[in-house]
């Protein structure tokens, strides 16, 4: 039973041997990016599209796991493995601590709120000084050691970073239909009727910000450990709104919607930085803004339950003829 | 020491009066559709960035100004009609993150066009400082001020003295009742962004010859003009104006005595100070789905 | 006495909303809740179920004092209640929004969720076969895997009622489980909490349908205005010279 209901991330498990094959670095550079990716937005999935609970500063997580894992390994020479742990639970706490008030806002504020938070942490990454190394960044991050393997390059990270994909997906999918999971979309549904069902909506919310927010520190500390520098601009507002992009273009509340976001969007980026310039000589990123911007509008207009949704144009008739009745 | 803090002072309120002006437009369209418009800071950077453009061909300034306000109220409106109108059945939420793709697009739109090269305006009028008990006064200021004191009460007399602006005020009360009267909330919809963008742009070619112009400066102007509004309630016009002048007089002190470094955290943390604080205060301006 | 409630009294700006409101409920009986719109009937559902604090008097369940709890709280102490205006988790199948409404018949939290130990599996089966016997009961059970806003509107309200019913209350709030069903659904769905209450789970029920009230209630009291004006068996409100006159009109009979 358990197979049958995993068949999809068996699949998966499958199409990872491909790249393997072909083994070039550009490939598995563009994967690990996809995962790194791709598990913050689980989290923020998670968050959005079941606690109905939108973040508007997740790339602040993502950046305080960055940090924490190069200062400590940088400053502090701890053991990386530690360093990461650490990359992960420092978000959590600090979501734990802002996430009390902060969730209580409804919808418009909350976005409002996590966007000024993302923004002040981007400023403190920026006026850090010493500790932060400032807009120039830190460098030097060593590679990331556990046990023996050191993860040294492409094809070992890649191989860490989708094995550990993989058990968050496995972890969501037992999360989502489990009692919390059900719990989770009956807050999105109606708050009132949840707690009426004994829901602690203040609880779980709280909850799903917290896990977010440890999903969101692990990928940044596995980005610093990647690309082995860091400084404050791959963490901007930008990259959060990057992030809900992601997780709107996937589709809110679906299992397989955080990675086809993340897919979506990074090969998006991928495509249009060898496109435009042929079509365009001498364009540059200013392309890629605006085709975000217009796909981000486009989506919210025409297709706001995500690309996912797509798939249920071809589902639904096959269900309709196997029960006529419904 | 006295002449620096009244330097300050006055170059406090003028910032202060620049986040006003946004901050009117955002509660404004705010009140009249419920969209919380992050694009805001975008019409005034393209409005800004048009003058630019305009003045080189040698145009006098007030004709610059008036075709700039035109050029993004066209803008707004147009943009108004391809997504905000084809989304009415969005969550305030999704409107959010439309607005939001419209600023990223924008943004972009400016970048590409404009590049990413710093441009200053000509002042409207001629003439050095103004001095007052020793600190000085840029004189674009004055117009800065007058602008306000024009949007402010060009907005009174609109929702005031005017039938569409009753209109309009008895259409956030009541849509059904609005209805009945023959008050089509498609066109005040279009109508709030047109303004919107009209009133950004008037901002921005106002604040062109006192702060430089850039593509990316859009995006802070828009948050700090929220911030504005927020401290005021969000819905409250009179509060916005003043949320907006408190919010440029402590960023001056604060760059000026602290560090000029921080004065975009000063906002944030006032902002967040304001939500987390008296959220109380500010929620109920908020109109949530009644379950 | 199971659900005991003294001296409640609400006010909404100047309106009395309630006004001193006091009675008790025993456990296993219904007691139905009759009045005209605007009596206050729903408004002493959100003070019992913690969605409005009341501002005096008391609530206790089994002795316990409940007003200031949260509204999970007060579900965990055995209340639930079902909505007037419906409150279904649109976006799940009819089995999983009982099975949500099962959430206090489990005990698995976040971290245990998402780590998914061997005993996830056994309670999920465990709620998962309760919820269809639920739906099996109350009439649903065909229509258990469709999405529950493709119900019509009767079914989502016995829905409404079946999640109320799945982590087994000693007490559920029915707000006008009869509105929208025809007369033969209104006459299972009597017959149904008259056999849900030999089973020990005591009601309230607000209803206007008087069939159903003077058949299924073993007490009724009457609001009007906020104000408690008679409370009894059906035999002595119907007799209740005052309930004639104030909630029935003149002209109207009892049936």
């Amino acid at each position: 039973m358990h197979l049958k209901n995993h068949k999809g991330l068996i699949l998966l498990l499958f199409l990872l041997v491909i790249p393997l094959k072909i083994d070039s670095n550009y490939l598995y550079s563009t994967l690990v990016i996809i995962a790194i990716y791709s598990i913050v937005v689980q989290g923020l999935g998670i968050l959005m599209g079941y606690a109905g609970q939108v973040s508007f500063g997740h790339a602040a997580f993502f950046g305080l796991g960055g940090y924490t894992a190069a200062i400590l390994t940088t400053r502090f020479q701890w053991p990386t493995l530690l360093a990461l742990l650490a990359a992960a639970i420092l978000p959590g706490i600090i979501a734990a601590i802002i996430g009390r008030q902060t969730l209580k806002l409804r919808e418009l504020y909350l976005a409002l709120a996590t966007l000024g938070f993302g923004i002040l942490v981007h400023i403190i990454f920026n006026e850090g000084g010493e500790l932060t190394g400032g807009p120039s960044g830190m460098s030097g991050i060593p590679n990331l050691t556990i046990g023996i393997i050191s993860f040294d390059n492409d094809q070992k990270f890649y191989l860490l970073v989708w094995f550990m994909l993989l058990l968050i997906l496995v972890g969501i999918y037992n999360l989502v239909h489990s009692r919390t999971g059900r719990a989770l979309c009956s807050i999105r549904e109606s708050e009132y009727a949840a707690e009426n069902a004994g829901v602690d909506c203040a609880r779980l919310k709280l909850q799903a910000f917290i896990f977010s927010a440890l999903l969101a520190g692990l990928a940044g500390g596995l980005y610093a450990f990647y690309v082995s520098f860091i400084s404050p601009s791959p963490f901007s507002f930008h990259t959060s709104v990057q992030f809900v992009l992601m997780a709107v273009i996937g589709g809110l509340g679906t299992f397989w919607g955080p990675l086809l976001g993340a897919v979506v969007v990074v090969s998006l980026n991928e495509l249009l930085r060898e496109i435009v310039p042929l079509l365009i000589p001498g364009a540059g990123g200013e392309y890629q803004i605006i085709i975000y911007g217009i796909i981000l509008v486009g989506l919210m207009i025409f297709q706001p339950k995500g690309l996912s949704s797509i798939g249920r144009y071809f589902r639904l008739p096959l269900k309709k003829e196997l029960k006529p009745e419904g | 020491m006295g002449e620096q803090l009244l330097q300050l002072l006055l170059t406090g309120l003028t910032l202060g009066s620049i986040y006003s002006i946004i901050a009117l437009t955002l509660v404004t369209t705010f009140n009249v559709t419920g969209i919380l418009n992050l694009a805001q800071g975008e019409f005034v950077v393209i409005g800004a960035l048009i003058a630019v453009s305009l003045q080189g061909t040698g145009m006098p300034m007030a004709v610059v100004f008036l075709v700039s306000v035109i050029l993004v109220g066209i803008l707004g409106g147009l943009l108004e009609r391809l997504t905000i109108n084809r989304a009415r059945g969005a969550s305030s939420l999704g409107m959010l993150i439309i607005t939001i793709g419209l600023s990223i697009s924008l943004r972009g739109l400016a970048l590409l066009i404009w590049g990413t090269d710093t441009y200053s305006l000509p002042a409207f009028s001629q003439g050095g400082s103004i001095m007052i008990g020793g600190a000085a006064l840029n004189p674009q200021s004055i117009w800065i001020f007058a602008l306000v004191a024009v949007t402010l009460a060009g907005l009174y007399g609109f929702f005031e003295h005017t039938f569409w602006g009753k209109a309009v005020k008895a259409s956030v009360y009541n849509q059904t009742g609005a209805r009945l009267q023959g008050i089509n909330l498609n066109t005040i919809s279009l109508l709030a962004f047109v303004s919107a963008g009209g009133l950004g742009a008037a901002a921005g070619v106002s604040i062109g010859p006192i702060t430089m112009v850039t593509y990316d400066m859009g995006f802070m102007l828009g948050v700090k003009g929220f911030v504005a509004a927020a401290i005021g309630g969000l819905s409250n016009v009179g509060g916005a104006v003043i949320g907006g002048i408190l919010l440029g007089i402590l960023e001056s002190f604060s760059s000026g005595l602290i560090s000029s470094g921080l004065k975009d955290a000063i906002s944030i943390i006032i902002l967040l100070g304001v939500l987390l604080i008296r959220p109380e205060g500010i929620i109920g301006a908020i109109r949530e789905r009644k379950i | 006495m199971l659900l005991e409630l003294s001296g409640i009294s609400k006010h909404f700006g100047g309106i009395v909303a309630v006004k001193d409101i006091g009675f008790g409920v025993k456990e296993g009986s219904i007691l139905a809740l009759i009045g005209p719109n605007g009596a206050g009937k729903t408004t002493l559902f959100n003070i019992i179920t913690g969605a409005l604090p009341p501002e005096a008097g008391s609530v206790t369940i089994n002795g316990r004092e409940i007003v200031g709890l949260k509204p999970f709280e007060i579900a965990s102490a055995g209340i639930t209640r079902t909505f007037q205006n419906l409150q279904l988790f649109g976006s799940m199948t009819v089995l999983e929004n009982v099975m949500a409404g099962a959430y206090l018949r489990s005990k698995k939290g976040f971290v245990r969720s998402f780590l998914s130990f061997p005993g996830t599996c056994r309670e999920e089966k465990k709620i998962r076969e309760e919820s269809l016997i639920l739906l099996e009961e109350i009439g649903l059970a065909e229509t258990a895997g469709l999405p529950a806003t493709q119900l019509p509107f009767g079914k989502q309200r016995l829905l409404e009622i079946a999640r109320a019913l799945a982590s087994r209350p000693a007490l559920v709030l029915l707000d006008e489980p009869a509105a929208g069903l025809n007369p033969s659904e209104t006459e299972a769905l009597t017959d149904y909490l008259k056999k849900l209450k030999t089973k020990g789970t005591a009601m309230i029920l607000i209803e206007h349908d008087m069939q159903t009230v003077m058949e299924a209630a073993d007490r009724i009291v009457v609001l009007n205005f906020g104000q408690m004006i008679a409370e009894g068996t059906p035999a002595e409100i119907q007799a209740h010279p005052e309930v004639i006159k104030a909630y029935l009109g003149e002209d109207e009979k009892i049936a």
